[in-house]
């Protein structure tokens, strides 16, 4: 499900070393430890010591059972309890970040969505961020009538926690919500029963 | 002399009708007896007296009523007006070709005194005075695009142009087809067409962006888009699904004819001179399907357009429920002669 013929359909290229930047500055849930692994090994010699990692194990994967981070000998290496926690952090450290600072974001679609959405708020371009996808394919959906939030929804149709609608998840993306458009799905008959298959595993 | 204004609903108890002058203006969007999308844009240049598009802005019967319906949305969802902070000074463009299109081709209705930055604004269907200071946003009652967007049919996108590419950043959206400003304000000309179907494998979009990011001052361009509405309803927004979607499962073959509409959207591009933003209008016309057959030619290729039309487009265009029973009613009205090229209604 991570292609798609809607072009507000959001690719990852993955992630990869920025040779001149002064600094790396790299955001990771769940299953993206393996991302950063990589990524560090496939850094020069001096990437660690130039990197700060936040981690959280997020939704998608327990922690990083392998203690690869903390073995990779970056600058920093912060570990936080939720997504909420770690955005928290990186708001901060972004709005102090200096020139040369090379922004990574890896894990599953909701957590690149929501750090790509937050540091536009301090002028980074998502063109410019680097962004590869590990862990679920589970989505973050907004519900286009009561604009409430559903994480983490594994399925189609998915009621909403807000409204309790039940929605269509459309491959619509809105990078600045950092959310897929979820739908009501019989919003035209209200007495046909939604079926909610699981396709975002 | 002037236009004499409707007093109308496009809710509730839908007493919307248009006039048999209105029915004869109506943009009918079909030249041929089949549709598939093209990049039709032409150059918005006058149309014949009395068409929709003889002036830069069509003002129309319907004028008051409908803006009267714009406020209800409006108090009902701030978010159908949004504006990011770096589109200011598209928003004063936007202003200003409003009011001056407006007092130029409707002087009877609408009046602007310039004096330097000082002006003064005259709506008189609307009973609105008002001084204020171009380029001051604190003396005026709204921001200058929801400001005037609330005194003018259609709705506005204004389009941020950087990057090769354009990009929704504001607007003022309360008669839409379906789609959201609140989801799709900051996406780029690509990615709010994302969800159509068809069009993208056609290079459509590649096309006309790369079009309208050659969009010159002083030449605005048009294009007419359409679908079908069930009921004269003006907010047919995704965030109201629930409240009209089930419309749609209320055609019956008795009162298809009043309660079945074609909805046309005529959609105009203006290059601004200070932001180098462009203004995207989408100005909504709605006809009924007896109002259509009051005019042989168009119930004949409306007939042939529906029973042709691809599958994908019936089920995007949200016809599916009823395009049988719509295509049934203009059929028996279809005489099967041929019909002449061209919109027009001879």
């Amino acid at each position: 499900m991570l292609t798609s013929t809607n072009k507000s359909r959001p690719v990852y290229p993955g992630l990869a070393p920025r040779p001149f930047a002064q600094r790396h500055l790299i955001a990771a849930e769940g299953e993206g430890a393996a991302a950063v692994a990589e990524l560090v090994a496939a850094g020069a010699a001096d990437f660690a010591a130039k990197a700060s990692i936040l981690y959280t194990a997020g939704a998608s994967a327990p922690s990083d059972p392998a203690g690869r981070l903390g073995a990779l000998g970056a600058d920093s290496l912060a570990t936080f309890p939720s997504i909420e926690t770690l955005l928290f952090r990186l708001d901060a450290m972004l709005a102090t970040a200096g020139m040369g600072t090379a922004l990574y974001v890896t894990g599953t679609e909701g957590f690149i969505g929501r750090v790509i959405a937050l540091a536009a708020g301090h002028g980074i371009d998502h063109l410019t961020i680097a962004a590869e996808h590990r862990g679920s394919l589970a989505r973050r959906v907004q519900c286009v009538h009561c604009k409430g939030f559903t994480e983490n929804v594994t399925t189609s149709v998915v009621a909403c926690s807000h409204c309790a609608l039940p929605l269509t998840v459309r491959d619509h993306y809105s990078r600045r919500l950092g959310a897929f458009q979820g739908v009501c799905v019989n919003a035209e008959d209200p007495s046909e029963a939604p079926v909610a298959e699981e396709v975002f595993r | 002399m002037g236009i004499a204004f409707r007093t109308e609903t496009f809710r509730d108890d839908f007493t919307f009708r248009n006039s048999p002058e209105a029915v004869r203006r109506f943009p009918f969007p079909f030249h041929e007896d089949k549709y598939m999308y093209a990049v039709n844009i032409e150059p918005h240049v006058p149309g014949p007296k009395g068409s929709a598009t003889e002036f830069a802005l069509d003002v129309d019967e319907h004028y008051v009523s409908e803006l009267a319906d714009r406020a209800l949305v409006l108090k009902d969802d701030p978010l159908r007006c949004q504006s990011l902070p770096h589109m200011i000074t598209a928003e004063w463009d936007f202003l200003e070709l409003v009011m001056t299109s407006l007092t130029r081709d409707y002087p009877e209705h609408f009046a602007l005194r310039q004096d330097g930055d000082r002006w003064h604004w005259t709506n008189r269907p609307l009973g609105i005075a008002q001084a204020f200071t171009f380029g001051d946003a604190a003396t005026l009652p709204q921001g200058p695009m929801e400001y005037v967007g609330r005194q003018c049919q259609g709705d506005f996108c204004l389009l941020d142009q950087r990057d090769g590419n354009l990009w929704m950043d504001a607007g003022i959206i309360t008669c839409q087809a379906d789609w959201s400003l609140d989801f799709d304000i900051g996406m780029n000309f690509m990615e709010w067409h994302g969800p159509v179907p068809l069009a993208h494998q056609m290079g459509v979009f590649e096309r006309a962006l790369k079009f309208l990011l050659n969009l010159r001052l002083g030449q605005p361009v048009r294009r007419l888009n359409w679908t079908m509405t069930v009921n004269p309803r003006l907010d047919t927004s995704p965030e109201n699904y629930p409240k009209w979607g089930t419309d749609r499962t209320t055609i019956t073959p008795e009162n298809v004819g009043s309660k079945l509409h074609l909805r046309v959207e005529l959609q105009g591009l203006w290059r601004l001179p200070r932001s180098n933003a462009i203004v995207f209008s989408i100005r909504c016309y709605l006809i009924s399907l007896d109002e259509i057959a009051t005019v042989p030619k168009w119930t004949r290729r409306l007939a042939r357009v529906l029973a042709s039309l691809p599958p994908e487009l019936a089920e995007y265009k949200g016809l599916t429920r009823f395009r049988q029973t719509a295509v049934d009613w203009l059929s028996a009205r279809d005489d099967g002669a041929p019909t002449s090229a061209g919109c027009g209604p001879e």
